[in-house]
C-alpha cells in the first residue's frame, strides 16, 4: 500500500541545483536576464536569488524586470516579475524597496505576494504604510473568493512582513485576522501579533496549532514558531507529528533567537540554548 | 511468543489496507521484537508511510545487532525513501559493521536528511564490537568522513557532523586513539569559519563539553 497524500518536505526545498545551473556564471545570468529568451530570463531571475548574487549589476537588472511587460501568462500574470521580486528579497539590497513598493499595486496577485514577502525580508520600514493599505477593508474584504485560488490580497505575506518590520501602527489592522476563516491566515495574524506585542497569548495559539489534525497546518505553525523564536514552544515543536527536517528548522529559529538575544562577553552557551540543541540532536 | 502469533503479526502488516492499519500493525510487530519480523519491518521502511517507517526504525533499533546483516544486504534493493530510513536504523543501532555504509551515505547521498542521520550515526558506533586490532583504523575512517561532513553545504548536515564528532570523541575516550586533540582543533577552526549561527552554537557547546570531560 502507498500513502500518496504525504508531501515529501525534501522535495519542497531543493537539495540540488537544477540541471544547468552549475554552468551558469553571474555574467551570463545577468546577460540572460536582459536578453530576449523568456525561459532564460525567468530562470536567470531565480538563479540570481538562489545563489545570492549581490552584485550591483544583478540588483539593477532584477529591478528593471519588475516593469517587464513581455512575459505574460494567459491570465495576465507576470511570471518574470514574480521571480525577480522573490530574488530581490533574498539579495538584501534596500535599493530594491521603491520598485517593490510599486509592485504592491500590480494587477497580478502573485507579484504582490512576492513583493510583500521580500519587503518584509529587506527590513526597511518605509514600506509600512503601503503594506498596511493591503489590509484595508479588514475581514470583510478578505473573505475567500469562490472559484479563485487566492484571497483578494496576499494577507499572509503582508501580515508577516508587518510583524517582522515591527509595524506597531498595524496592530489594529492585523488583530481582526485572528478570526479569519482560513487557519493559515489566523496563524499569520498570531505570529504578527506576537511580534508586535510580545504577548504570549498569540504564540500559544501557534503551539495549539501544532496539535491540529492537518499536517500542512502543523508545518505552517512550525515555520511561524521558528520565525518568532518562541522558546516555550521547544518541546511542543520536538513532539509534533511532522518531518524532522521541519522541526529542526523550527528549533533552529529558537536557537538563533536565544543566541542573538543572550550575547554576552563570554562565549559560553545559555541553558536555554543547550535545551534547544539537545532536542535538535535527538531529531537528527 | 509462539511462531503462530509472530506469523499473524507479520501477516497483518502485509495485509493492511489503510495507512492507519499499517501503522498499528507495524507498531505491534515492532513491539514484539521478533527476529523473524525483521524483513517485514525493513519492507515497511519503503511503504511511503512516515508513521509506519518511524515505528519500523524504532523496532529495528530495539532489535539491534541481529537486524544489521539484513539491513546491510537489503539496503540496495529498496527504493530511495526506504534507503533513507534504513540508514537511520543503522545509525541508531550503532553496529560498526555499518561503518562503510554510513560513511558512504554521509559523504555522497544527495538527500541532506540521509547525510545528517549518517553523520550522527558515525559518532554513535560501538567500537567494542570490533576486534581490538581494527579499532583505530576504523575510528580514523569515521573521523575522516565526519571532518568532511562538517564542511557540507547544508547547515543541518554540518550541525550533525559536529554532533557526530563530539560523539566519536566521547566514545573513544577509553581507547588507544588520540582523536580528542584533533577534534578540538577542528572545532576551534570551525568557530572561526562557520557562518551559520546555530552550527556555531553547537560547536561551542561541543567544545564546552569536551573540556568538561
Amino acid at each position: 500500500m502507498r500513502e500518496s497524500s504525504f508531501g515529501n518536505f525534501e522535495s519542497l526545498s531543493p537539495e540540488q541545483s537544477p540541471e544547468g545551473s552549475e554552468s551558469l556564471t553571474v555574467e551570463q545570468a545577468i546577460a540572460n536576464l536582459q536578453g530576449q529568451d523568456q525561459g532564460l530570463r525567468y530562470y536567470a531571475a531565480w538563479w540570481l536569488g538562489r545563489f545570492r548574487v549581490r552584485e550591483s549589476a544583478a540588483i539593477d537588472a532584477l529591478i528593471a524586470t519588475l516593469e517587464d511587460e513581455t512575459d505574460r501568462t494567459p491570465e495576465g500574470g507576470y511570471p518574470l516579475r514574480r521571480n525577480s521580486a522573490r530574488a530581490l528579497g533574498k539579495l538584501g539590497d534596500r535599493k530594491a524597496v521603491p520598485a517593490l513598493i510599486r509592485c504592491l499595486n500590480c494587477s497580478d496577485f502573485y507579484v504582490r505576494d512576492a513583493a510583500a514577502e521580500s519587503l518584509g525580508m529587506l527590513g526597511d520600514p518605509v514600506c509600512i504604510p503601503e503594506l498596511m493599505k493591503l489590509l484595508e477593508g479588514g475581514l470583510e474584504a478578505a473573505q475567500p473568493i469562490p472559484g479563485c485560488p487566492h484571497l483578494a490580497q496576499p494577507y499572509n505575506a503582508t501580515i508577516e512582513a508587518l510583524g517582522s518590520l515591527g509595524a506597531t501602527a498595524a496592530i489594529d489592522l492585523i488583530q481582526p485576522f485572528l478570526d479569519h476563516p482560513i487557519e493559515r491566515v489566523q496563524y499569520a495574524a498570531a505570529r504578527g501579533m506576537y511580534q508586535l506585542t510580545k504577548n504570549p497569548i498569540y504564540a500559544n495559539k501557534l503551539i495549539q496549532a501544532l496539535g491540529g489534525q492537518k499536517l500542512q497546518l502543523r508545518r505552517a505553525a512550525l515555520g511561524d514558531l521558528g520565525a518568532i523564536g518562541y522558546l516555550p514552544a521547544a518541546e511542543a515543536i520536538a513532539e509534533t507529528l511532522a518531518e524532522n527536517s521541519l522541526k529542526l528548522i523550527s528549533l533552529k529559529g529558537l536557537l538563533e533567537y536565544q543566541v542573538k538575544n543572550n550575547s554576552t562577553e563570554s562565549s559560553s552557551i545559555s541553558e536555554a540554548a543547550i535545551q534547544v540543541m539537545t532536542l535538535m540532536d535527538n531529531l537528527l | 511468543m509462539t511462531n503462530d502469533r509472530g506469523l499473524k503479526l507479520i501477516q497483518s502488516v502485509e495485509q493492511a489496507d489503510s495507512s492507519q492499519k499499517l501503522l498499528d500493525a507495524v507498531q505491534s510487530l515492532a513491539a514484539a521484537r521478533l527476529e523473524e519480523g525483521i524483513p517485514t519491518l525493513i519492507a515497511a521502511l519503503s511503504y511511503n508511510n512516515p508513521g509506519a517507517a518511524v515505528a519500523a526504525v524504532d523496532g529495528l533499533v530495539q532489535l539491534g545487532e541481529v537486524a544489521v546483516p539484513k539491513l546491510l544486504t537489503l539496503l540496495d534493493d529498496y527504493n530511495y525513501s526506504g534507503r533513507a530510513w534504513a540508514i537511520r536504523a543503522l545509525a541508531g543501532i550503532g553496529d560498526p559493521r555499518a561503518l562503510e555504509t554510513l560513511r558512504e551515505a554521509a559523504e555522497t547521498d544527495f538527500a541532506m536528511s540521509v547525510r545528517r542521520s549518517a553523520a550522527k550515526g558515525l559518532g554513535n558506533l560501538r567500537w567494542s564490537a570490533l576486534p581490538a586490532q581494527d579499532v583505530s583504523a576504523a575510528q580514523a575512517q569515521a573521523l575522516k568522513t565526519l571532518r568532511l561532513t562538517a564542511q557540507d553545504p547544508e547547515w543541518v548536515v554540518r550541525y550533525a557532523g559536529v554532533v557526530g564528532l563530539q560523539g566519536l570523541t566521547t566514545s573513544v575516550a577509553e581507547s588507544q586513539t588520540d582523536i580528542r586533540p584533533t577534534v578540538s582543533e577542528h572545532f576551534e577552526q570551525m568557530l572561526k569559519t562557520e557562518s551559520d549561527l546555530a552550527v556555531r552554537a553547537r560547536v561551542q557547546l561541543a567544545l564546552d563539553q569536551l573540556h568538561k570531560d
